[in-house]
């Protein structure tokens, strides 16, 4: 039998259901493994060992009367803006280093009624803005497949968790690509579901017509149980659609026969793009022909706005939510100010990092007056105009495939001093959250230095089903996927 | 078009942030490039083009008007840096 940290969560959970192992035996074996291996790759913030050991063993009781769901047992590791009733959430920021919320989140409800176990809270760049976990307010996050490079980001620490078997899944969370790109960069499977699919609530706001939570896994079949465990309508997130949640495990084996893929002119002539992405890519087409689905071409005419409309819309949206850090109902305060001016001041200028203030800067230069116009409105246009491109490809085909990112995962170091080359990076993944269609990531190759690179899936709105089973017919017929990081230093 | 460091420490204030001199150099020259880049936006004629500001369409949505439960005061206070007799504190606003 495999150790037990390299199960996948239905491997694990076929398991359970025999009685072969115990849920506690599953979580201590995974709590030893992030104790020998974490220091190494910091993908953690906050361990919860004893609550951890404590939902296992309740977990085993319920086995043993019989009741045992999907994800019973399975520990799985949530990213830090996720709320936890009792647990520490800071969004690896300084000015929430001492926040304990006292409500969960939706989809922490929903995974402690189905059973599952947390092992902790994982690491991300502060507040979600970043593409590499360097923005972390605490400590950066090293890529499991070579230390000397980032996970990606922001969800660089569920992605590093997952790859470096520290979890048997994790939830993320994705605003212009900040689940798919750590995915794809740390060789695991990444969801970012339609807008509204997934409840907000109990999610920290970074920009929220585009944040959405997904599930990043060790296969596609994980990845689509934890999506239908997360799923669903909620009345306390007013832009929660109120729609039948598919049983998307069960959708995954049908064939994908004369199914329409989708390929971009537009992604084969960005500037930038480098040979290994480009090869695995080229390869995966013609893998996706050998299993009987039809290439189509499209355009998506507007791709080359993507980038400038995002970083005008999501810093301007930050601005005003990231308005709330005060220092007056939680989080740091800054106890030195002696009148309420200088105490917002120097709370916000202490608490927040480097890149948190960039972007509240400049969104809120965005939307100063003046500038409006120029500004916000007109890249909200051009979200009209990018969500009308993928309007008009869905005529033509079911699915689109396109690179995650341009390169694979980068050194550490190398683009932070340039914020503009850093946010060029997220070219092809933040249109589907201006858009707000799905997307995904699947593993499809390794550069010449060892490095994952993922395929990125889009769908139609609330087409899961289609790009989950894509990618679990493409996952069927390759072995990227069971690779692991093969590190002597871990 | 760059931003001016007039500009940025203007806009540093609307956001309640403070800066020092290095930081507002550093994102003068960093917001800069990136405005500049922005502009990129500009080749492109929106005119009539009905901005989006919410990906999926939905109207308002409402809920019945019912009192259910919610997290209590002291809860609500727990995380306050600094709290007294129900309320949170805060320094000295009127003199």
């Amino acid at each position: 039998m495999k150790p037990l940290h390299a199960l996948t969560i239905h491997e694990a959970h076929d398991l359970l259901k025999k009685k072969e192992v115990s849920a506690v035996e599953i979580t201590r074996g995974i709590l030893d493994r992030i104790a020998s291996i974490d220091p190494a790759i910091g993908a953690y913030i906050t361990v919860t060992d004893d609550q951890a050991l404590n939902q296992a063993k309740a977990a085993d009781a319920a086995i043993a009367k019989g009741e045992i769901e999907t994800l019973t047992g399975i520990p799985l590791a949530i990213k830090d803006l996720i709320c936890t009733r009792g647990v520490k959430t800071t969004c690896a920021s300084k000015i929430l280093d001492n926040f304990i919320p006292p409500y969960d989140a939706v989809v922490v409800e929903k995974l402690n009624a189905g059973g599952a176990v947390m092992l902790g809270k994982v690491n991300m760049d502060e507040f979600a803005m970043g593409s590499s976990t360097e923005n972390s307010g605490f400590h950066i996050t090293k890529n499991p497949w070579n230390l000397a490079h980032v996970p990606g980001g922001s969800s660089g620490g569920s992605a590093a968790a997952v790859a470096a078997d520290m979890c048997l899944g994790s939830l993320g969370s994705d605003t212009g690509g900040s689940i798919r790109q750590p995915a794809s960069h740390c060789g695991v499977v990444g969801v970012k579901p339609t807008y509204g699919r997934v409840s907000r609530f109990g999610l920290v706001a970074f920009a929220s017509s585009l944040d959405q939570i997904g599930p990043l896994a060790k296969d596609v079949m994980d990845a689509a149980i934890l999506l239908k465990t997360i799923s669903g309508y909620d009345p306390r997130d007013s832009t929660s659609v109120n729609r039948e949640v598919e049983d998307y495990p069960a959708l995954l084996s049908r064939n994908i026969k004369g199914l329409k893929i989708g390929i971009p002119e537009e992604y084969h002539t960005s500037n930038g793009v480098s040979g290994d992405v480009l090869s695995a890519i080229d390869s995966a087409v013609e893998i996706f022909k050998n299993t009987g689905a039809e290439m189509v071409d499209i355009s998506l005419p507007h791709t080359r706005y993507g980038v400038a409309a995002y970083y005008l819309i999501a810093p301007a949206e930050a601005s005003s939510n990231l308005a709330r850090y005060d220092g007056v109902k939680y989080g740091f305060r800054d106890p030195a100010a002696e009148s309420l001016m200088d105490m917002y001041r120097q709370t916000r200028s202490k608490g927040f990092g480097a890149e948190v203030q960039r972007r509240i800067i400049l969104g809120t230069y965005a939307l100063s007056a003046g500038y409006y116009d120029a500004y916000y409105k007109k890249a909200s246009q051009i979200r009209t105009l990018i969500k009308n491109d993928f309007a008009r490809a869905f005529e033509s085909c079911d699915i689109i495939l396109a690179p995650v990112a341009p390169t694979p995962a980068f050194k550490i170091g190398e683009n932070v001093d340039d914020p503009l080359s850093m946010y060029l990076s997220d070219v092809f993944t933040l249109s589907a959250n201006l858009a707000g269609i799905p997307g995904m990531s699947v593993p499809c190759g390794f550069s010449k230095d060892g490095l994952p690179i993922g395929l990125q899936l889009m769908g139609n709105y609330f087409d899961e089903p289609t790009i989950l089973r894509a990618a679990y017919h493409f996952e069927q017929a390759t072995e990227f996927h069971k690779r692991k990081p093969f590190n002597p230093e871990i | 078009m760059k931003i001016t460091k007039q500009e940025v420490l203007h806009v540093a204030h609307l956001a309640r942030l403070n800066m020092d001199e290095s930081m507002v150099d550093l994102f003068s020259v960093q917001l800069g490039k990136v405005l500049e880049y922005v502009e990129t936006l500009n080749q492109l004629d929106s005119a009539g083009v009905t901005p989006t500001s919410h990906a999926i369409d939905m109207s308002n949505a409402f809920r019945e008007d019912a009192i259910t439960s919610s997290i209590d005061r002291q809860a609500a206070l727990s995380n306050a840096p600094e709290e007294d007799a129900g309320s949170f504190i805060v320094p000295k606003v009127i003199e």
